[in-house]
């Protein structure tokens, strides 16, 4: 695979292909790098944080690349910040379940987030590891060209533990035949 | 070369793929009424597994049993009777264990929130090592779509060449987390679900557990019988549409159909088995994926009015019921269904139907915007020389 662009995102920096570019939340990345998809706000930690990672590695990528585009992303604690959020609605002197936190209840919806966004028909998966097991992570990643044939491939790892503790680790590949730029 | 070389169905309407097939050819079903179960405000109708009956089955096979959870037991249950129908060694460098869940032990965060137990791949990893299994399991973690996700990353890691079988698990276990999710998105049907009719309410949940083991024959069989299953093709789109509602233009499903198709002969195709949620939506776009596909006089069916949405396990599930019509020539019928509720045709009936095809599409779509479907191709394939038992090195 030939890596044409990577982000990595903290709670200390932003780092796009080997550049610090920002210093600051999440929700400050937004408003610096994006600012106009007021459905941001309306996304649960886990998404925004590989939103605006897609959204860097994606913004000069042109539309008809992005169409076929896939998505592969990996993480190890799936959606469970939002499963606890979930969890205290359905408590017995508490009920009051809402749709719009249970559907980010699924570790997946990130990628469809990433895929509304930017107008992405390929394929969209989530794996989750309970380990970092980088070599397994390049394996899967590599296999999506086994069996289709995506214009590029979005992949990496992208975990939000709590406020203080998340990552995203993502980058743009293509197999070895393509070229993008 | 990937094959299908054993499987095994645990649901409320029995413990191996035969009983399971049996019931469904006898159109039974364990869709309930449950008024007081997990203490919700609002009843609901599902298909749910006797926990006393699955706890006294793992307690016959395992030595701690207080160490795994009922959603764990499933699996390895389920797993245990795959792996020792083709007499795999389950602990070999060679085999990888993918398992396809969306909530795993999400019943737990009511009483340990911060328990280890509620990450999904901590139970994976619990799973592999109760087989011995040292790799690092891969759980696919894709909505609805998960258990077609899961077939689709094991093939590939077959293909990929490091691995030689894979056990590819699908499961879930209903809670109060999962049933006041759908309550609340009005998604549930209070009665029976009825795919692709007119008077179609909604959606039941189910619980239920399968395996598939895949292997990499190479290019013969070696097992040496003549028939085998075989993966034929496989694809995933995404809507890029909607987090929680299908495409009005079915196009991810499309999409779907359309790979596939590519890659395999439409005059050998038995049937599609649908998703069929019951929900409006869901069966209205899979009318217009096939619409669009030009499938609406194929034979078409879904297995969800017998089983209820099993979430993770559906796509494993219904793909070795599937595998298991084609086998014996006879497409299930679609319980449930009566007249047609659907804008374009959907060629389903609620009568069992004959055939003589050997290849079956299985698709799925799901909340994320997901789609993702399978083929299997029961075909003779020449024995090898040295034909062996399954799974001997």
């Amino acid at each position: 695979m030939n890596t044409v662009s990577q982000v990595r995102i903290t709670r200390e920096e932003t780092i796009l292909d080997g550049k610090c570019i920002f210093t600051g939340s999440i929700t400050e990345l937004y408003r610096e790098f994006a600012g106009d998809y007021p459905k941001f706000f309306k996304m649960d930690s886990l998404c925004r944080l590989g939103f605006m990672a897609a959204e860097l590695l994606l913004k000069n990528i042109p539309a008809p690349i992005r169409e076929n585009a896939a998505i592969a992303l990996f993480n190890r604690n799936g959606s469970l910040i939002t499963d606890r959020n979930y969890q205290k609605t359905v408590s017995d002197d508490n009920y009051f379940p809402s749709p719009a936190l249970f559907v980010y209840t699924l570790a997946n919806i990130v990628t469809g987030e990433i895929a509304i966004r930017n107008k992405i028909y390929g394929e969209s998966s989530f794996y989750i590891l309970d380990e970092y097991d980088a070599a397994l992570i390049e394996d899967i990643a590599a296999s999506v060209f086994i069996t289709s044939s995506p214009s590029l491939l979005l992949t990496g790892w992208v975990d939000y533990n709590d406020e203080t503790d998340y990552l995203a680790d993502m980058k743009l590949v293509t197999d070895n035949k393509t070229k993008i730029r | 070369m990937i094959a299908c070389i054993a499987d095994n169905i645990i649901s409320p309407m029995g413990l191996t793929t035969e009983e399971n097939f049996s019931s469904v050819s006898k159109g039974m079903s364990m869709l309930r009424n449950h008024e007081d179960t997990f203490g919700l405000p609002e009843a609901f109708c599902a298909s749910m597994l006797d926990r006393e009956l699955i706890s006294g089955l793992f307690a016959d096979h395992a030595l701690s049993d207080n160490e795994y959870t009922f959603f764990e037991k499933l699996c390895i249950l389920s797993a245990t009777d795959a792996i020792s129908s083709c007499a795999l060694q389950a602990e070999c460098e060679d085999v990888i264990f993918v398992i396809s869940t969306t909530k795993g032990n999400v019943d737990m965060l009511e009483t340990e929130p911060d328990c280890p137990g509620c990450r999904l791949a901590f139970s994976a990893e619990k799973i592999a090592r109760y087989f011995g299994n040292t790799n690092t399991p891969v759980v696919t973690s894709n909505a609805c779509v998960s258990g077609v996700c899961a077939q689709i990353a094991a093939i590939r890691l077959l293909l990929g060449g490091k691995y030689r079988y894979a056990v590819v698990i699908g499961c879930d276990v209903l809670s109060r987390f999962i049933i006041s999710g759908f309550q609340s998105f009005k998604a549930l049907s209070p009665e029976p679900c009825r795919p692709f009719d007119k008077e179609r309410k909604g959606l039941n949940l189910g619980e239920a557990a399968g395996t598939m083991i895949l292997e990499n024959i190479g290019g013969t069989n070696v097992y040496g019988n003549g028939s085998l299953w075989e993966f034929a093709a496989c694809s995933n789109h995404n809507d890029a549409n909607h987090i929680s509602g299908p495409s009005r233009t079915g196009e991810g499903a499309f999409r779907v159909l359309k790979d596939i198709l590519e890659k395999i002969d439409r005059d050998d195709i038995a049937f599609v088995n649908l998703h069929g949620t019951a929900t409006p939506y869901n069966d209205e776009m899979e009318s217009i994926a096939l619409h669009r596909s030009g499938l609406e006089d194929l034979p078409a069916n879904g297995f969800k009015g017998y089983f209820g949405h099993t979430l993770g396990a559906a796509g494993i599930i219904e793909t070795i019921l599937s595998m298991k019509a084609v086998e014996t020539g006879v497409i299930p019928a679609t319980k449930g269904y009566g007249t047609k509720g659907t804008t374009y045709g959907i060629s389903a009936s609620s009568a069992t139907r004959e055939t003589d095809r050997n290849t079956f599409i299985k698709i799925l779509s799901g909340f994320g915007g997901s789609n993702a479907g399978i083929a299997y191709r029961r075909r003779n394939v020449p024995p090898c020389a040295t034909p062996r038992k399954g799974g001997e090195a």
